[in-house]
Order: C-alpha cells, then structure tokens, then sequence
C-alpha cells in the first residue's frame, strides 16, 4: 500500500474534528485510508504501532497535525492530500476585512472570562498533557473546573487538586465524563429532572445509570459531582469526593446522598465513609467490585447500580416498586430453550466502563470466570483484547481501542465490528451491549445499531444457531435521543430489553448459569432438534 | 486553611474549550455559555502550558507568583504611562555620549557577530568604517572587522535605538531626548534623505558618506539650536498624540509628526544667529522626508520604555529589536537577557520590480513603537497604512483589537478615534502572548537583502513566538526561586 505524509503546522483541532475531516475524505476521494493525529509522542507511537509512520513526521509538534493518506493506488494520495488540506481551510475561520474578527471567540481562558457572564465553570476537555495548565488557569481566575481530559500527569492533578481546595473551588476530574450542577448537564450527561437526590461519584457512566433509573422512576437529581477515576486513588487522596459530599451536606434541595464509585484506596474509603456518617443526610454508598459492606447508621450500602437507584429512591420517598426477579429468569428460560449446546459463553461489549465493572461484579459474585480488557480482582486480563476467549466483559472505552478514535459512546464503528465478530463464534450463548443516550452521545444510537443486531442474528441463524442480544437503554424520555424510541427499535431488531445496566448483567448471568448447569440436557435437546 | 467549596451558590455560567459537543447539554440548558477557540499555547509545548500556568495571576491569591507578577506589572505600566519624553538636545557625535566607546558600532537588534550580520548591516558596517575613516577601501573595511578590529553592541543595551540596520558610529550625531519622569536618557541617529542610497539600508557608496558628513555638519548643529531655542525643549508625547489625531502611527507613517515638528522647529530656527543658507538646508532636508520624525519617535518610546525595564517580577517587553537575522526582546523583570527567535519577512506590498525573494528578514530597533503601544498596535489610528497589506480601513483596526489581547492596558495619552478613543493598547506581557498564542504584530519597511539596494516594499511583520516562549521559561525559573 502507497502511504504519503505530510505535516500542516500550528493548527490545533480536536480529535472529533479530525475524525470527521477523515471521514469526508474518504467519502469524497475514495481513498482507502486517512490518519489525520496532533503531533503528539503517544500519537507518534501509534502510527509506529499502525506502520504508517515515516520520517517527514518526525518533527511534527503537538501543535501541528499529521496527514497520512494510504491506498493501493499511490495517484489517489495527492487528491485525498488537497482534498484534506482544504477541508482543515474551510474550518479556519474567515479573517479578512470585516467587523465580524471584533467579536472572534475568545482564545485562551482569561479571554473568556472577560466575555463570559460571571463565568463560574470551565468544561475542559483539551488532550491531557495540557488539561492541568488550562484548569490551573481557570481556577486561578475563581471558575470550578470539569476536567473531562484523561492522561493528565498525577502530580498535575495533585497540584490543581491542591489549590483548588484552598480557594474553595471544585476540580471534577481528570477523566470525568459527566455532571450536573444545578441543573445544567456537563459533558455526556442525561436530561433528568431535579429532585432531592444528590449524587457524587468516580464512575461516569454509573452516575448516569442511576440518574436514569431515579428519573424513570418519578423522582430527580439535586446535583450530579463528578470526581474523576484518579480521585479516590490515596495519591489524590479524595479531595474531590469529600468536597462533594461537603456541597452536597449544605445543599438544601439535597435531602438523600448516593456515592457511586469503584472502591477508593482504604484511607480514602475510611474519610469518605466517616464524612459521610456525620453529615446529617441518609447517604447510600456503592462501591461497585468492593467488598459487600454491612450499612450503618445513616450509611447504606449497595453493591449494584439499579440497588444504589432503588435505595436512594427509597430513602427519598418510601413505597418504591420492589425488584421483580421473576422476569430475569423467564427471559433467561426463554432465551435457553433456543441456543444450541456449543453457545454457553457471554460477551459484553460495553461503551460504559461502570457497566463492564458491574458485570464483572454479578458474574464473579454467581462464580462465573470471566476475562476482561479491564478485569476487577479475581477476574482474568484478556491476553489479546481483539479476541474474546470464555465469559468476557470488554470496556470498549479504554484507551486501547480509543486512541486517534472518538468514544464508542459517541462512534459505533467499533463496536458493531467487535458485535459481527461475536456472531461468528459458536461458543457465544448471549451478547450484552450497552446503550448510552443523553448530550455528547451517539445522537441515534439505535438506527445504527438496530441493523447491525439484525445482521448479527442473521449470521448467527446462517450457521443454524439462535444468537440472544441483551440491551439495556441509559436514558430517559427527555434525553435529545427518546427513550422509548429508542428501546423499540432496538427490540424490532430482535434485541432482548432490559430495564438496567444490572437486569443485563443477571440476565446473562442467568443464561450462562443455565447453558452450564444445564450441558448435558440442552445438548440432547439440541441434537434432537438436529435430527428432525 | 482550606475554604469550603462554594460550586453550587452561584448560577453556573460554564467557559468550554476543546473537544467539541461536550457542552451541548449546557447549551441546551440555556446556560450562559461561552466556547473558546482554543489552540495550544505558545509552540506547543505542554511544559511550556503548565510552566505559564504557574504564572497566573490570582485575585484571591497575593501570594501566588502570578499576583506578584501582576503586581510588578501594574509598577511598569505606571512608568510607561507616565513617562513624559522630551526632546531636549543634539550631541554633535556619539563620543560626546559615550567618551569610551572607541572604535565600537552599535546596532539594531540583540547582539550579532560579523559572520553572522545580514547584507545590509554588513554593508553598513562597511559605511560606517569609511565615514569614520578607520578604513579607506571596503576591503580594508572587512578586513578589519575580520581581524577584530570592530566591537560590536547592540544599540539597545547603550540606551539608544536605530532605524533598520541601526548603526551608530562615534562620529554620528544623536537626537537626545530626555524622560522627565524618571530623568533618564535615550539617543537616537538622525534619519538620512535619499531613500535606498542610505546607510541604514547597507549602502556605503561616496554619496552615501557625503550625506552622513552632511547630517554630521549640517542638520545636527542646526537642530541643536533649535532645540535649545525652545524653552524646556520639546515634549514629544503630545506632539506624537496629535499625529495619531491625524492619521499616523508614528512607526511607518509620521507625515503628520514630522510636519508638526517642521512647525516647531522652522520658527526656532528663523529666531536663531544660524545662517539662512543653512536653515533652509535644514529644513529642505526635514520637509523632504515624510519619515524624518521617526527617529525622535523611536527615542521617546525608548526613553519610556527604559524606565519601565528592571522591575523585579515584571513580565512586560521593554525591548523588541531585529537585527535582520533574529528577533530579540527584552523583558522588566528579566534584568538585561535577550530572548531571540528568527527573523520572518515581512508580509506586504513590493515595489516594483521587487519580491519576497529580494527581501531581508525583518530588522531595526524601531519595533521599540510596538513595545510602548504606537506603530501596529495604534494601526486604528492610521488606516492609510494598511494598503500595503492589502487591507481595508476594518483591518487597522482589527490589528488594534487584537494586541489587546497581549497587553496589560491602555495609553490615556495616545487615543484612537476610529475606536471611540479608546487608549492605544501597551504593555506587551510575555505571558499573554504565550496564552493566546498570538504573536505581536509590527509595522515595518522591508529592506533589500543585497546591501544598499534600499527599501523594496513595506508591510507586517509579527515577532518570533520562540521569544516569548523562552523568556516564559525564564522567567517560571526566576519567579520560582
């Protein structure tokens, strides 16, 4: 394969533009492959990984991107070239001779604020070596900071963790995915009404998982503080999650605390617990793929999403539904009775990183071994994460599969490739996907997905097998994708729905348990079936 | 010592930057939302980002090295501001200034050997060799320089400044214009007529010599006295004020500054004992060159600008200076350090018969303009100067728009009517440049790279961001200690 190289110098664009312009190329020109990163070592890195690299590349700065277009046919590069370069053009904005470079949007933070009305938050989310800088910046001028940013040096984070918590001010990340502060959603977040339940958390996805299910059930969120994956670490120490329990505890509208996080570092989980028990409010604490802890006084814990959700609704106005069991085990009776003695393995193939823990979680807790990109304690890693082998849970969002790509929230690419793969693989009982709905996501996840379940199922049904698709929907009737449209087109393809992350996740459960126990009597099932 | 967070008292107003599509709930919110077009500052480099970073000023912080930067700061806007220039003599020769110099040549921008002097200073060099009669043939002349012969300096660190190539010789005589504030002093060459056969374009031929012995016999004992015909001298400031009024930046364009000063002068001179002959020669060499006030303009902002220089902490440029090879800037609280970049050429219109590839890259001290808020950054003012960019009278005062973004206030003294008279921006803070990656804009003249071939075109020339970037590192280890 022909590949050329080139460098445009001193223009920063994020990845999601890059991706697009890409995208476009390919469209327009048909050229097999465009590459479009910043100038970045680790991006370096990859196009050595990739063998696109070359020497014209060497000295691009990270503020300079890379353009590498490949094809078998070398005289397709130079179009795909102009065409690239005129589409980075056409983004620049117009200079010239018009009032309009007055009001040009301001460049670097202080610009903003100037501009801003009474600027309060900074949503940063520029790569990560540079996130620290900007977020120290923007805490020096008096804003609260969403670092969505991941990748930011910890001793970065610690330094900005540090000053802010002088000047009284909130950092929410680095790796924060999602917030809500006072009502206004930040990053990938759902639109849920405000209520009396706040909530704090290092699990983006989790935090949302259990807005949803709060939502859905009639009640709303107070505020949604994010913390970031590195928080509870003890080199971070927590500072950010004893801040939000702190805001939390004199927030008013906030009558019930709900934690959402993965276990913190033991002298984390020791302050955090202890604040918790003194701040007045009934607090319930899930620290999802801990240890089950006993609740105590004004502390509950959890140790599922959908537990954490109930919980909090429970506590915020008693005489919620109870969990119905019952159906977990139809779906899982009805699902087995068709699958073919060979399919007795589960793949989730998650976009949510809470949502692959969770699993892990229920399974291991049901004694089923299973192997991850991204494992718990007592679960085996994934020796190659593009081949699943056994029981594996795949958090698709991991840098891994993420670099020089956007989130498989947001590009489903990925994900309805791995999905196709799965289909192919006899040993396969039941596949576990996640849908995320809400602000920065897919805008319409399931017209792309239904499709790809449809073809799935198909070639699974080719080879004379049955191939079960659990989803779950995290959203909720408001979010800019609905809900329940959403849901129905993906049960039209055939999927089978359920209500949360955790319902999914037992649901699996339920079948692999089923396929297992069950070896020798669905394998004479099965054979029958075969002979007639 | 920490202060209970405070996150959810006020109404979230949220500033986004980076990936796109990460604040589209906020905006569906219908919160105050406002996007930057963000772009990694300064080169790039994120060690550069958190080093600036540390620098940032804190309103809740006195402590914090950014608050004493800013600090520091607001002391040297203070001196620019009220610095008060005056012209107020002419030394005959340099020597009179500085007995000691001997056989040194100072020169524009930071310091620059021999070997590595662009054409046109080398050719001045040359120039100045033969008018000091050090040499008799250009040969004699380089020879030498190559043996040693020749200190060179730049003018910048002896207090003066000079337009393009800049050089100053013991023999030439020097405006001397006086800061009455702080009573500092700062020289300036006087400007030669005769367009491309000058020596601040590199020529050296006969008649190029004739001129400097003229302005040496001439120009200077005329001046001096009608100088010192006026009481307490000349104030430049409101003088440089007025031409602003009528369509000047006092960098590349001083058509109106030099006629206000033909006005000062003329009456000075007719009251004076100097010969007829002689004042008409004087004034005939004044009125026939629209530039001739440049070099007074480039001594008053130099005058300011010195007393801004030394302020412990301070992030402001004092100083920025080409040589035709680098760009050089000098920075208050960074003692006298030059920070250099190379030189780009300027971007502008050619005359004819001319190109960019006939051009020399950026050079003269007269970017000390844009360092105290005149020239480029008072463009609203002149909106004639942006033909040669090719720009309409908007773009004058777009460039006026945008050096506020690099600077830490505004001059009350030098307003701009186009802008409401708005103060002209100044204070050029290394760490706003580096933040907003945008690099400071000057008005230049583009010389020949050939020596003595003259001025070819003229236009903008932004400075180096490699300056600023380094002097940020600096002064991060400085602040630091």
């Amino acid at each position: 394969m022909a590949i050329q190289s080139s460098i445009r110098a001193n223009l920063y664009k994020d990845s999601v533009s890059l991706m697009r312009i890409s995208q476009v190329t390919v469209a327009r020109t048909g050229v097999q492959r465009v590459t479009l990163l910043m100038g970045t070592r680790s991006n370096k890195e990859f196009l050595q990984q990739a063998g696109l690299m070359s020497p014209a590349l060497e000295s691009a700065k990270p503020g300079d991107i890379m353009i590498v277009v490949a094809d078998d046919a070398p005289e397709k590069l130079a179009a795909a070239e102009r065409e690239i370069h005129s589409l980075i053009a056409g983004e620049e904005p117009k200079g010239g001779s018009t009032e309009s470079a007055a009001e040009a949007p301001p460049r670097s933070i202080s610009g903003g604020v100037a501009m801003a009305d009474h600027a309060d938050l900074a949503l940063i989310s520029v790569p990560g070596p540079y996130a620290a800088a900007e977020a120290l910046k923007a805490l020096r001028q008096g804003l609260n900071v969403l670092l969505f940013s991941d990748n930011v040096p910890i001793e970065q984070e610690q330094a900005i963790k540090r000053v802010a918590a002088q000047k009284g001010l909130l950092v929410m990340g680095p790796d924060c995915g999602t917030a809500i502060i006072n009502g206004v959603p930040l990053g990938f977040a759902n639109v849920v009404r405000r209520g009396a339940i706040g909530l704090v958390g290092a699990s983006g996805t989790g935090l949302q998982e259990v807005m949803c299910q709060i939502h859905r059930h009639g009640q709303g969120i107070s505020q949604a503080i994010g913390t970031g994956s590195h928080d509870v670490s003890s080199e971070v120490g927590g500072i950010t999650m004893l801040q939000g329990l702190e805001l939390l505890a004199a927030d008013a509208q906030t009558k019930v605390v709900a934690i959402v996080s993965k276990p913190p570092a033991p002298d984390v989980q020791k302050r955090a617990i202890e604040r918790a028990s003194a701040i007045g409010k009934p607090v319930v604490i899930c620290f999802l793929g801990g240890e089950p802890a006993a609740s105590a006084g004004n502390v509950h814990r959890t140790s599922s999403l959908e537990e954490t959700a109930r919980q909090a609704l429970a506590l915020a106005a008693p005489g919620q539904p109870e969990r119905n069991e019952g159906t977990i085990e139809q779906l899982a009776t009805r699902v087995c009775a068709s699958l073919a003695p060979s399919q007795r393995y589960l793949r989730g193939l998650y976009s949510g990183g809470t949502f692959c823990s969770e699993a892990q979680t229920i399974w291991r807790a049901a004694g089923i071994r299973a192997r991850s990109n991204a494992p718990l304690a007592g679960v085996d890693r994934l020796a190659d994460v593009e081949q699943s082998h056994g029981h594996t849970a795949i958090d698709l969002g991991s840098d891994e599969f993420t670099v020089g790509r956007p989130h498989p929230m947001i590009d489903y690419g990925v994900r309805i490739e791995r999905l196709l793969k799965e289909a192919d693989d006899p040993t396969v009982a039941c596949i576990v996907l996640d849908v995320v709905l809400g602000y920065a996501s897919h805008p319409n996840p399931a017209e792309i997905l239904a499709p790809a379940i449809r073809r799935a199922k198909a070639a699974a049904r080719a080879q004379g097998r049955e191939l079960p698709v659990v989803c779950f929907v995290c959203g909720t009737d408001s979010d800019p994708q609905p809900y329940e449209t959403q849901k129905a087109m993906l049960a039209d393809a055939g999927a089978e729905i359920v209500g949360s992350s955790t319902g999914a996740a037992r649901s699996a459960q339920a079948i692999a348990s089923r396929m297992a126990v069950d070896d020798n009597a669905t394998g004479r099932r099965a054979m029958q079936g075969g002979e007639r | 010592m920490n202060a209970a967070p405070s996150a959810l008292q006020n109404k979230t107003s949220v500033i986004s930057l980076g990936a796109s599509g990460l604040d589209r709930g906020v905006e569906s919110s219908g919160a105050p939302l406002v996007r930057l077009q963000w772009q990694p500052v300064g080169d790039g480099s994120s060690e550069v980002a958190w080093s600036l970073a540390q620098l940032v000023g804190d309103a809740g912080d006195a402590d914090c090295l950014g608050s004493r930067i800013d600090r520091a700061n607001a002391e040297v806007l203070e001196r620019i501001l009220t610095a008060q220039p005056v012209w107020v003599d002419v030394a005959a020769h340099a020597s009179e200034v500085w007995p000691d110099m001997g056989r040194t040549l100072l020169h524009a921008g930071p310091p620059i050997a021999w070997s590595d002097m662009c054409g046109p200073m080398k050719g001045a060099v040359v120039g100045a060799i033969l008018y000091e009669k050090w040499a008799t043939t250009q040969q004699e002349a380089e020879q030498l320089v190559a043996a040693g012969g020749i200190r060179f300096a730049p003018c910048h660190e002896f207090g003066a400044v000079g337009p393009m190539t800049g050089i100053i010789s013991p023999s030439m005589p020097l405006f001397v214009v006086l800061n009455q504030t702080t009573g500092n002093r700062a020289y300036a060459p006087m400007m030669e007529s005769g367009g491309a056969k000058t020596l601040r374009f590199g020529a050296f031929a006969p008649e190029v010599i004739e001129g400097l012995k003229l302005i040496e016999n001439v120009l200077a004992p005329c001046l001096k006295a009608a100088v010192a015909g006026i009481d307490g001298g000349l104030p430049l400031k409101p003088l440089m004020s007025q031409s602003l009024h009528m369509g000047d930046d006092v960098h590349n364009r001083n058509t109106a500054a030099t006629l206000l000063l033909y006005r000062a002068v003329t009456e000075s001179l007719l009251k004076s004992s100097i010969s007829r002959d002689l004042v008409h020669e004087t004034l005939r060499t004044i009125g026939a060159d629209d530039m001739f006030f440049l070099s007074l303009s480039m001594a008053a902002c130099k005058a300011t600008m010195d007393a801004a220089h030394g302020v412990p902490f301070s992030s402001i440029v004092t100083a920025m200076a080409r040589n035709g090879v680098n760009v050089g800037i000098r920075v208050s609280g960074l003692n006298g350090q030059w920070f250099v970049g190379p030189a780009d050429i300027p971007v502008g219109l050619f005359l004819p018969g001319f190109s960019e590839a006939d051009a020399n890259p950026d050079i003269g001290d007269s970017a000390i303009t844009e360092t105290a808020g005149l020239g480029a950054f008072a463009m609203a003012a002149a909106p004639a100067m942006v033909q040669f960019v090719g720009g309409t009278p908007q773009d004058a005062l777009r460039y006026s728009r945008e050096m506020a973004h690099v600077t830490i206030g505004r001059n009350p003294g030098f307003t701009l009517p186009m802008l409401d008279f708005i103060g002209a921006p100044v204070g050029i803070d290394i760490r706003k440049v580096v933040d907003e990656s945008m690099r400071p804009v000057i008005n230049t003249a583009t010389a020949h790279k050939e020596p003595g071939m003259g001025i070819i075109g003229a236009g903008v020339v932004q400075a180096p961001m490699k300056c600023f970037v380094d002097a940020v590192g600096a002064l991060a280890t400085v602040a630091a200690r």
